[in-house]
């Protein structure tokens, strides 16, 4: 190796351009893999007629993570930067915007803590609205309508249609 | 011809009204979903999966057929309409189907499409009748190390082949084999840290509608488009004399290329459009018309995108292997009905599989009658406003995993496996590798077992039968090309570091 590009004094063309976040998922996949070969070492020897023991396709998996979690933070100290994904929606050329994800996911997280008891003909109604209102919309009643019919048809389509009985919550008897 | 005698048979089955029924509403639903934009193929079966719980195993293949060539059909639309770069199967079909749409030929793009689809469907279907009771009647006599031998390839195949980065490819594969351990399979906890409602593992489900719902609707939260975008109005499709005379061609050569590489592992649709876009910018007689809305340029591609797609299904339904995150998703709807696609597929679910091949000639045809005519209609859908769009997603993401057991636990997996889909994207690690390594990882480890157990623990087993062999020489082989250039690469990149340095 030579001298260290990422050093400042370097003209702009040739600095190194290192993606830091990728560091954070090579930490990921490091401790993703140690906690594979944690849980393998905590399993018995299985049946005697077991050739392939519990513990023998965890040892190697965990063992692959953590190696490939280090070749990620060696390539991403080397330079090697992400093609993050296109689609159709989607514009690369703005920064992130993480607080609507963040946003996004507080409604999606609030959905599975009160779905058994308010029911899904409710808690579908805020979820879809919520995220609307994330995604930038700005007409309360109209999404929250969309998202009760949206709820309350597919709640019905669910348990008349499918037979599946989607639990009513809190509307039991109303519905 | 003992295979059209059974077709036969299984077309009689698939066409009840019933059944009929089953088949319009799944090939509408399939366009319907596959046409908004955002959502591709895999996408639209993961989505629309909870719909087939209900109805019966016969009926429930049936819709799933229509699903998947609607859900097809639906993404060419998008991308000839849109004017942005779509999922990759469908990303030279945009090259010139876009330019036609805006010289003001939407609607013959949209027809050759459709056709060219029906024509490439038809005979990959028609292939995949021929080929895969034959590739099932060779994969029949093979023993479990031939078969530990040939996952080992797919998966090493799946990671390698596709994507720019291969580092990438095995990171992916690696979280799915992770992911695939959860469970008491084995007679003994792994990975479930005591939480009783991770004994059974994660249904593949969760991680697909995760993984490609929850984590593609996050990451384009994070980069929405804030100019509306372009859509070109269509009226209805049709094509003059000289465009038939035009497209008939492309459509079989497109055929040609699509179906191979579709039944390879890891041949996927990419490579086959691109030659195929390749070829007819090379024989066409107006290549002055490249690059500014050439029909050849719409016509090859699109017919490669279905006739890989049919492709993709004799691994599937011969071998039990998935090769597109598509297949994958078939894969583990049919496994949900207590079917196992693969060598004995012919002989324990004869019925069923011959009607679900029928009922793919049926989808076929229900496209093109239904969606001709309906192309106004789909078109009209791209003005979906977005945050309905990517807040239904999320509305049906969390009802079909939902739907699974009525857990808020498996809401819980889905927004947290969701978030790893958004980081997959953000670091640019592909998607495939992870749900092929989820479904196919416990495979290996049960092949594995099962060929050790026959030997009694002889190791050498694994290598005691021909098709294993080979398999291991191929592996060994691609296994070297990857080392070669991954050398090469750091040679070239460490000479240009001491240029710089000099």
């Amino acid at each position: 190796m030579t001298t260290d590009t990422t050093s400042t004094a370097g003209p702009p063309a040739t600095a190194r351009v290192v993606d830091r976040a990728q560091y954070g998922l090579a930490a990921f996949l490091v401790v993703v893999g140690g906690c594979v070969l944690l849980d393998a070492r905590g399993l018995h020897r299985g049946f005697a007629d077991q050739p392939v023991q519990p513990y023998a396709v965890p040892y190697v998996v965990g063992t692959v993570v953590v190696i490939l979690g280090l070749a990620l933070a060696f390539a991403t100290w080397r330079g090697d930067v992400p093609q993050a994904e296109e689609g159709e929606d989607v514009d690369l050329t703005q920064s992130s915007d993480w607080l609507t994800v963040a946003k996004l996911v507080g409604v999606f997280v609030l959905n599975l803590l009160v779905v058994n008891r308010l029911g899904w003909a409710i808690s579908g109604a805020l979820l879809f609205a919520g995220a609307a209102w994330a995604l930038g919309s700005r007409t309360w009643i109209k999404d929250l309508a969309i998202g009760a019919a949206l709820s309350l048809i597919t709640w019905y389509g669910f348990y008349v249609g499918l037979g599946l009985p989607i639990p009513p919550g809190v509307l039991d008897g109303v519905l | 011809m003992d295979s059209l005698g059974l077709l036969a048979d299984g077309l009689a089955s698939a066409a009840t009204p019933q059944n009929l029924l089953y088949a319009v509403l799944g090939v509408l639903l399939g366009t319907l979903v596959g046409v908004l934009p955002g959502i591709g193929p895999a996408m639209t079966l993961a989505l629309l999966f909870p719909i087939t719980y209900a109805v019966p195993v016969d009926s429930a293949l049936i819709m799933f057929a229509g699903i998947y060539y609607g859900g097809m059909y639906g993404g060419s639309t998008t991308s000839i309409l849109l004017n942005t770069p779509g999922e990759s199967s469908s990303v030279v079909t945009a090259i010139e189907g876009n330019k036609m749409a805006k010289a003001g030929r939407a609607s013959q793009a949209l027809a050759t499409a459709a056709i060219g689809s029906f024509v490439a469907g038809t005979i990959g279907t028609l292939l995949l009748v021929l080929l895969a009771p034959t590739v099932s009647e060779w994969v029949v006599e093979l023993g479990a190390p031939s078969y530990v031998a040939i996952l080992l390839l797919a998966l090493l195949a799946v990671s390698a082949a596709l994507g720019a980065s291969k580092l990438r490819g095995f990171i992916s594969l690696f979280l799915g084999l992770t992911i695939g351990l959860v469970g008491t399979s084995t007679g003994q906890a792994r990975l479930t840290f005591d939480q009783p409602l991770l004994a059974d593992g994660i249904d593949v489900v969760i991680v697909a509608v995760a993984i490609f719902a929850i984590g593609e609707a996050l990451w384009v939260a994070a980069h929405l488009r804030r100019a509306p975008l372009e859509i070109t109005p269509v009226g209805q499709p049709w094509m003059s004399r000289s465009d038939w005379g035009r497209s008939w061609k492309p459509w079989l050569r497109g055929t040609a290329y699509g179906f191979p590489f579709g039944a390879m592992p890891a041949g996927g649709a990419e490579v086959p459009t691109f030659l195929s876009y390749l070829t007819e910018k090379r024989l066409s007689k107006h290549p002055e018309e490249f690059g500014k809305g050439a029909i050849e340029g719409v016509a090859g591609p699109e017919a490669a995108n279905n006739a890989s797609a049919a492709g993709t299904l004799v691994p599937l339904l011969a071998i039990g292997i998935p090769t597109t995150a598509t297949a994958a998703i078939i894969l583990d709807a049919m496994r949900s009905y207590g079917i196992q696609p693969g060598p004995q597929l012919f002989d324990n679910n004869g019925a069923l599989v011959w009607t679900l091949l029928a009922s793919l000639f049926i989808a076929n045809t229900l496209l093109l009658v239904l969606n001709l005519p309906l192309a106004p209609v789909w078109a009209k859908l791209l003005r979906i406003p977005r945050p309905y769009l990517y807040a239904g997603i999320l509305f049906f993401a969390a009802l079909g995993s939902y739907s699974i057991s009525f857990e808020p636990f498996d809401l819980l997996l889905l927004i947290v496996l969701g978030l790893l889909g958004l980081a997959m994207r953000r670091f640019g690690l592909p998607v495939l590798p992870l749900i092929v390594g989820v479904i196919l990882g416990p495979d290996l480890e049960g092949k594995l077992t099962e060929a050790l157990a026959l030997s009694g623990g002889d190791v050498s087993t694994l290598w005691s039968e021909p098709v294993a062999v080979v398999c291991y020489v191929v592996l060994a082989g691609i296994l070297a090309v990857l080392a070669v250039n991954a050398v090469r690469r750091r040679r070239s990149a460490t000479s240009t570091d001491q240029e710089v340095a000099a």
